[in-house]
């Protein structure tokens, strides 16, 4: 068999962990493969190893059927391996062209090529429709067109296998649909393409072939032509999921949550919330979708006191908190799930029991004139973690750093759960966490809102936004530009509010 | 005999797979280390001396009986006090250059107070002394923390510059308050001032000791309290470790900063006041000289790794090395060379966190010896 990458038998430990054991994984010229698995089940690892930053501890990669050792980066370059990570690798006050030929620069004596690379660049682009203008300033360029650019870098070091790292995270429906497009043509052409992901449906889309992982182990590898999407999430979690969040029929009660032309402006002078005008009642999940960076973190900045520097009135019930405290505001009925857990959720230095009473440890039950009571620390800790299932190892003892991200987003959950607030605002809290994860933080805040509390939900994912929310705002450039019913809206109509072609009703 | 030494491996690993274990090892490592350097040192510079010098480093504390154990006191209480100071903030995330200046201006507050509250009654003078050195270093340790916490300058600038500000200050005010022309230092306090020797005369007879080391002890007991069991000490423990954090959970972080860098200061203060409170001649001179006290609790807030009891055995540890220092001059070593060897000590001293990853491998091999035991290590230690 002509195979461009073969990974056989490969098996990486870490200290502790063995993060891939015995994996396999063959790729043909011209095929979209793609590596499917939940959060901690290997693929980052094994894609690691073929591009050089891991050395395997066993097994044997052989690139057009020869072995090889991937010492580092360069190596994997020099055999037409290109990767485009996640988080992508650009800097923002240069050109277009100047990141792509940045680390491959060529001169003519000390003198850079430029005008040659420039040309290169546009043909490059032109042929595969990429549209895009080799000057342009990174800081310009929607995010959409930045990941273009990481293609354009492969393309332009001539790579012939492309590794994409779940490369549809910051993406609208619409850009989606045009990286597929790209990605077909590129493959179409005799490239060959590794996609990592856990993003089922795109896999339907795209890919010929899915090799599944689940906890390091190789679970096998399949045609996606033939199989459903139940059955390959079931190879990956290992059990049935339900992907419909089971809802009751809503009951809507009074407003909990009432924003009154909420204004604010950054320190650019630039206005990031524009006169915002909303309601959360109680019963109801109010979702508010749009595309990262629109406006969604400052506003919730906004509602929970992390910044004060806006105008207009925030209410719960019928109380005006916009000049409170943050811990007024918290003592209001506001349960709040921030949306980086490492840099506002928790303080990872300190154990799980000390995290669990961040919120509450001025509470008589767990102090007692300002001294902590250490015993109701433990036990409260202990209930939480079985009732919220939070996997640790040494009890409330567990260093937080130490969880994995999914249990230190539990923990947070369960923390702000136990509080009963009315308001409940969830910030991304699915955001890297695997389908089991997933389902569970769902449920949780469906029961909340069976429970007639309020809860605005602010994430980016269309899936999500489509399935748990009861009525959904489209945030765009600090404005609120659509207010639609989940059940009324399609995606695809969804996504045009999100890139601000389409204002809706509000 | 094999019984034995399994029980001892056994215990010395079960105390060791703690944390605080590995860093109790890793600061006693790191100390051996730097005795051990101090030594190739004195062999490099009077190998003729080099055996002895060692033996005195290693025995100084005992050489005139319990009057040199004294002097360890003497030397440790305001070192214990400042590492105190800089151990706090940085278990709040603050770095407190400072000590140093909260030192000098507790210092003048408590000469001040000495020399001219002679209408206090008793008793009562030394502790409105001590009180006072408190509140003046609290107040010059809030300055930096108000800084920081509303203005956002760096607290180890301004903590530099007040240093500065504190000596010459101080030895301005000393020439005009409270000024000993003939020798050109502050004058002595009166002897109500004196804080009382407090039964450690008994101890260690012929030593210039005073209680001020049972205020230490108070200090550290209280701050490990503070820090530990309380509402108070766990907000600002929140602070230091992650700030966005606090702010989120609704804890004030800046006014956090400031009572921090108060108490810091005020415990540099107090450490002003053990050391000029005495009968034994410690005056405030004239000469532009930042107190040496205030960098020393770096060292010791390092070696103690920042937690109260571990700063308190660290500053008698460094009062110790301080007392062989004196004694060394009475063999062939320059005084610069004994200063050489003291500074080698506690600089490998306070690289503890370096010798925490030699701790962990030392315990591994510990594990890995009791493991070939036919008796698995976790029997042993039982439930008991």
């Amino acid at each position: 068999m002509n195979y461009v990458i073969e990974m056989l038998n490969i098996t990486k430990d870490f200290p502790g962990v063995r993060a891939n054991d015995n994996v396999t994984l063959q790729l043909k010229k011209g095929e979209i493969h793609a590596l499917l698995g939940e959060n901690g089940a290997g693929k980052s690892t094994l894609m690691s190893i073929l591009f050089g930053l891991y050395q395997p501890t066993s097994g044997t990669i052989k690139v057009n059927g020869k072995e090889v050792a991937i010492r580092n980066p360069n190596d994997a370059n020099d055999m037409h391996i290109g990767m485009v990570h996640q988080h992508f690798k650009l800097v923002h006050n240069y050109t277009v062209a100047e990141n792509i030929i940045l680390g491959k620069e060529d001169t003519t004596v000390g003198f850079l090529k430029m005008a040659d690379a420039i040309k290169r660049i546009k043909s490059l682009s032109e042929r595969y429709n990429f549209n895009i203008d080799p000057n342009a300033l990174i800081s310009d360029i929607t995010v959409g067109m930045q990941q273009r650019v990481e293609i354009l870098k492969m393309l332009y070091r001539n790579a012939e296998i492309m590794i994409f790292d779940e490369p549809t995270a910051v993406l609208t429906p619409q850009e989606i649909a045009e990286l597929m497009n790209i990605m077909k043509e590129m493959a179409s052409e005799g490239k060959s393409i590794i996609v990592i992901t856990h993003k089922l449906k795109e896999i339907k889309a795209v890919a010929n072939k899915c090799t599944v992982l689940r906890k390091g182990k190789y679970i096998g590898t399949i045609d996606v032509a033939d199989t459903s999407i139940e059955q390959m999430a079931e190879m990956m979690v290992g059990r049935q999921v339900l992907f419909e969040v089971d809802k009751n029929p809503m009951k809507l009660g009074a407003n909990v949550l009432t924003v009154e032309n909420l204004t604010m402006t950054n320190k650019d002078q630039k206005q990031v919330l524009k006169d915002i005008t909303f309601s959360a009642r109680a019963g109801e999940i109010l979702c508010i979708a749009g595309i990262e960076g629109n406006g969604q973190t400052q506003l919730v900045e906004a509602i929970t006191g992390l910044k004060t520097n806006y105008q207009g009135d925030v209410w719960i019930h019928d109380k005006n908190i916009s000049n409170l405290s943050i811990r007024n505001r918290t003592l209001s009925g506001m349960g709040h799930i921030p949306e980086d857990r490492h840099k506002h959720g928790l303080v990872l230095d300190y154990n799980l029991g000390e995290n669990m009473i961040l919120q509450s440890y001025f509470d008589e039950e767990f102090q007692h004139n300002g001294f902590l009571n250490f015993d109701a620390i433990t036990e409260h800790t202990n209930d939480l973690i079985e009732r919220f299932d939070i996997r640790c190892g040494r009890g409330e003892k567990t260093s937080s750093r130490s969880l994995s991200g999914g249990n230190q987003q539990k923990a947070i959950v369960a923390r702000e759960f136990d509080r009963n607030p009315d308001l409940m605002i969830a910030v991304q809290p699915t955001r890297g966490l695997d389908v089991g994860a997933i389902e569970y933080i769902h449920d949780q805040l469906v029961k909340l809102r069976d429970q007639g509390k309020a809860v605005l939900l602010v994430s980016l994912e269309l899936d999500e936004v489509m399935s748990v929310s009861d009525r959904i705002l489209v945030m765009y450039e600090g404005e609120i530009v659509a207010n639609v019913n989940p059940k009324e809206v399609t995606e695809n109509e969804l996504g045009l509010y999100m890139s601000g072609s389409k204002r809706g009703e509000l | 005999m094999k019984n034995i030494w399994k029980k001892f491996t056994t215990a010395i690993s079960r105390f060791f797979h703690d944390d605080a274990g590995v860093s109790f090892l890793a600061s006693t490592l790191a100390i051996f280390a730097g005795i051990l350097f101090s030594f190739f040192l004195m062999l490099a510079f009077e190998p003729s001396d080099a055996f002895r010098g060692l033996s005195i480093i290693l025995s100084a504390g005992f050489r005139e009986g319990m009057s040199s154990l004294g002097n360890v006191v003497v030397k440790s209480t305001p070192i214990i006090l400042t590492g105190l100071s800089i151990g706090f903030a940085f278990k709040t995330g603050l770095f407190n250059i400072g000590a140093t200046g909260q030192l000098t201006v507790g210092a003048f507050a408590s000469i001040y107070i000495g020399v001219h509250w002679t209408f206090l009654p008793g008793y009562s003078h030394w502790m409105v002394a001590v009180l006072g050195a408190i509140i003046v270093g609290a107040i010059w340790g809030v300055i930096p923390g108000i800084l920081k916490a509303f203005f956002n300058v760096h607290e180890v600038v301004a903590t530099i510059m007040l240093n500065y500000i504190a000596m010459y200050a101080v030895s301005r005010m000393v020439q005009d308050f409270v000024f000993e022309s003939l020798k050109s230092e502050s004058q002595s306090v009166h002897p109500n001032a004196v804080i009382p020797k407090m039964f450690l005369d008994k101890v260690f007879p012929d030593s210039s000791v005073t209680g001020g080391f049972w205020l230490a002890i108070l200090a550290v007991i209280i701050i490990y309290i503070v820090l530990n069991k309380t509402t108070f000490g766990f907000q600002l423990k929140a602070v230091g470790h992650n700030k966005d954090a606090a702010k989120y959970a609704g804890i004030n972080e800046k006014m956090s900063v400031v009572y921090a860098m108060a108490i810091a200061g005020a415990l540099a203060g107090l450490a002003g006041a053990v050391i000029y409170l005495t009968t034994s001649g410690a005056h405030i001179s004239t000469t532009y000289i930042l107190q040496p006290e205030g960098f020393d609790g770096i060292a010791v807030a390092l070696l103690g790794l920042s937690n109260p009891i571990g700063i308190l055995g660290a500053g008698i540890f460094l009062g110790y090395i301080k007392v062989a220092g004196l004694y060394l001059q009475t063999l062939t070593f320059k005084k610069e060379i004994i200063d050489i060897i003291i500074s080698a000590i506690i600089y490998l001293s306070a690289l503890s966190i370096v010798f925490k990853s030699l701790g962990r491998w030392l315990v591994k091999i510990i594990d890995r010896l009791n493991a070939k035991d036919p008796e698995p290590v976790a029997k042993t230690g039982g439930d008991e």
